[in-house]
C-alpha cells in the first residue's frame, strides 16, 4: 500500500502550509528496490560467471550462413502465413457477418475448429495428411500428397489455417467497432454499400485491427518455432540441429532466443510506428460526440 | 397512381413501415413541393426519424408509395411492373439527397475539406484540385473557411455539423434532409447551425426537417407536419398550427416541448 501513496512529493515548491512527506513510505520503497537487485545480480552472476556457458561460441554462430537462413526461413514462414491469415481472416469476417446464414455457420464452424485444437496438432496433422489421403483428385488431375506436402508448405498450411481462425475475429471486432452512422454517412452521399465499406468502414476499422494484428503477428513469430517438430529448418530447427553435433546445446538456445528478441523488437517497432501513422485526426479513445469551442 | 405527375419533390401516400411486430409507420400521407421548408414534430418514437431516412431508402419501407422526383423509392421500372431498385440506382438516388444526421456522423479519419468532398471525390469522381475549390467556397458558406486542414475532433459540435451541412449539400442535392440537426448540441451551439439551415432556405433549397426546435420551425418553415402514433395527425402553416392548433394532441405535445425548452 505505501507503495502506491507516492503524492505530496513536491509539497515545499508549492507556496503554503508546509506539509511533510511521512519517512516510513520512502524507507519502505528503498529496502524493496535494494531487495531486487540484490536478487536481479544474483541470477545474472549465476548465468554470467558460471563459466559453463562458452560465450564465444554464441558469437561464432549468430552469424553464420547456415544461421542467418534459418532466420530466413522464420520470417518467410511469419511473412507468408501473415499474408495468407490476412486474406482468408478477412475472407472469414465478410462471412461471418454475411446475411447468409449458410456463410455464417460455415465461417463460425472453422473458427470453432481451428481455435480449439492446438496449433502444434495442427501442423502434426498436415504433415501427415499423406497417410489418409495419399492422392489428391480435382477435375481430372491427380497429385500424390506426399510431393506436395514437404515440411515448409505443411507449416505454412497450418500456421495460415489457425493464425485465420483469430485474424478473423480481429477483422470482425475492427469492423464491428465503426460507428454504423459512418456506414450511413456514406450511403447518403451516393456511395454503394460494398464501397462504403472498402472507403470509409475499412480504412477507420484497421486503427482497431492493427494493434491487435500487430499481437497476433508477433505471436506467430515466435508460434514458428514449433514447425521444427516436422524437420523444417527455421531458427529453432536450425539451432536443434547444430547442437545436435557440437553438443552447445544451451549456447544455441541462447542464439535462438537473441534472434527472436531482434525480430519481435523490429515488429514491434514497425507496429508501434504504423499505429502513429495512422491515429491521424484522431485524439486519444473514441470520438467526443459534443466539444467546447477550442 | 403510377406517376409522380405533379412534379412535387416529395409525394408519400398511405406508406407503412413496421419493426417485427411494432408498427412504426401507419398510413404516411404527405407531400413537399419544391423549394419548400417542411418540418416534420412530433413525439419521440412518433415515426419522425424513420420517415426522413425512407425518403433516401436507409430505410426500406412496408407499404404504400414514396415518390422522389419522378421515381418510386427502393423501386425500378422492369417491364409493366417494378423492381426492387439495384443498389447502384439506390447509391446514384442517395447521391441527389443531401442527409444531416443528428450525431454529425463525418469521418472522423478526413479533415474538414475532405470531409465536404468525399462525395464529389468518391462518387462524383472529380479531380482532387476542382473537388477542393468547391470544397473551399462551401466550407466558406458554412463559415469556416479557416477550419479546412482541421479534423472533426479538433472542431467543436455546432462546427462538425456546419461541415455535415457543408457535406450534405456538396453535390448541389435536390433535397436535403435534417435528422434532429441540433439535439446533440450543447445549447450555445445550436444558435451558429440554426443560422447555416435558414440561409439555406432563403435560397431556396428544398428541405424536410426533423426537430425539436419549434420556434426555428416556426420563423422559417413553409409548412409543418405533427406526426403521432405514426401518422401525420395535422399538418399546416407554421404560425396556424403552432399558435392555434385544434387537434388536442398537438396542443398536448406544443406544451410539453415548451415547458422542456
Amino acid at each position: 500500500m505505501s507503495l502506491l501513496t507516492e503524492t505530496s512529493g513536491r509539497a515545499e515548491a508549492v507556496p503554503g502550509l508546509l506539509i511533510r512527506r511521512r519517512p516510513g513510505a520512502r524507507i519502505f520503497s528503498s529496502v524493496v528496490a535494494v531487495a531486487a537487485l540484490i536478487v536481479v545480480l544474483t541470477l545474472a552472476g549465476i548465468v554470467v560467471g558460471s563459466g559453463s556457458i562458452h560465450w564465444e561460441v554464441i558469437g561464432e554462430y549468430f552469424f553464420a550462413p547456415v544461421m542467418l537462413s534459418g532466420v530466413a526461413t522464420t520470417l518467410t514462414l511469419t511473412i507468408v502465413s501473415l499474408a495468407g491469415s490476412a486474406i482468408l481472416g478477412t475472407l472469414l469476417a465478410a462471412m461471418r457477418i454475411s446475411k447468409n446464414s449458410v456463410l455464417r455457420v460455415i465461417a463460425a464452424g472453422y473458427i470453432w475448429f481451428f481455435r480449439g485444437t492446438p496449433l502444434l496438432v495442427q501442423i502434426v496433422f498436415w504433415f501427415n495428411l499423406g497417410l489418409f489421403l495419399p492422392r489428391l483428385s480435382l477435375a481430372g488431375f491427380t497429385v500424390s500428397i506426399n510431393t506436395l506436402v514437404t515440411p515448409t508448405t505443411a507449416a505454412l498450411l497450418g500456421l495460415v489455417l489457425n493464425v485465420s481462425a483469430f485474424m478473423c475475429e480481429v477483422i470482425r471486432g475492427g469492423l464491428l467497432a465503426v460507428d454504423t452512422g459512418q456506414t450511413e454517412a456514406a450511403l447518403s452521399i451516393g456511395l454503394t454499400p460494398s464501397r462504403a465499406l472498402l472507403r470509409i468502414v475499412l480504412p477507420q476499422a484497421i486503427r482497431v485491427i492493427l494493434p491487435a494484428a500487430g499481437n497476433l503477428g508477433i505471436d506467430l513469430l515466435k508460434a514458428t518455432s514449433l514447425v521444427y517438430v516436422i524437420g523444417t529448418k527455421e531458427i529453432l530447427g536450425t539451432v536443434q540441429g547444430i547442437a545436435a553435433q557440437n553438443f552447445y546445446v544451451i549456447e544455441m538456445l541462447i542464439v535462438a532466443s537473441l534472434w527472436y528478441l531482434v525480430l519481435v523488437s523490429i515488429a514491434s517497432a514497425c507496429q508501434s510506428w504504423l499505429e502513429a501513422h495512422l491515429a491521424r485526426g484522431i485524439g486519444a479513445g473514441p470520438r467526443p460526440i459534443a466539444r467546447p469551442n477550442l | 397512381m403510377a406517376t409522380n405527375s405533379q412534379g412535387d419533390a416529395i409525394r408519400i401516400r398511405g406508406l407503412r413501415k413496421s419493426f417485427g411486430s411494432h408498427c412504426v409507420l401507419n398510413g404516411i400521407e404527405m407531400t413537399v413541393m419544391r423549394g419548400q421548408v417542411a418540418f416534420i414534430i412530433g413525439p419521440s418514437g412518433s415515426g419522425k426519424s424513420t420517415l426522413l431516412r425512407c425518403v433516401n431508402h436507409l430505410e426500406s419501407y412496408d407499404g404504400g408509395e414514396l415518390w422522389v422526383d419522378d421515381y418510386l423509392v427502393g423501386a425500378e421500372r422492369r417491364g409493366s411492373g417494378w423492381i426492387e431498385a439495384s443498389t447502384s440506382v439506390t447509391a446514384a438516388r442517395r447521391a441527389r439527397i443531401g442527409m444531416v444526421f443528428q450525431r454529425f456522423n463525418l469521418f472522423p479519419n478526413m479533415t474538414a475539406l475532405e470531409n465536404v468532398t468525399a462525395g464529389l471525390r468518391l462518387v462524383m469522381k472529380q479531380d482532387a484540385a476542382q473537388a477542393f475549390e468547391r470544397g473551399r467556397e462551401l466550407l466558406a458558406r458554412v463559415g469556416l473557411s479557416d477550419r479546412g486542414d482541421s479534423y472533426p475532433s479538433q472542431l467543436s459540435g455546432g462546427q462538425q455539423q456546419r461541415v455535415a451541412i457543408a457535406r450534405a449539400i456538396a453535390a448541389n442535392p435536390g433535397i436535403v434532409l435534417f435528422d434532429e440537426p441540433t439535439s446533440a448540441l450543447d445549447p450555445e451551439l445550436v444558435g451558429e447551425v440554426l443560422a447555416v439551415m435558414r440561409d439555406l432556405a432563403r435560397d431556396g433549397m428544398t428541405m424536410l426537417i426533423v426537430t425539436h426546435e419549434i420556434s426555428f420551425a416556426e420563423e422559417v418553415g413553409d409548412v409543418v407536419h405533427f406526426i403521432d402514433a405514426g401518422r401525420i395527425a395535422e399538418s399546416g402553416r407554421p404560425a396556424e398550427l403552432i399558435r392555434h392548433s385544434n387537434n388536442p394532441r398537438t396542443a398536448e405535445f406544443l406544451a410539453r416541448i415548451r415547458t422542456t425548452h
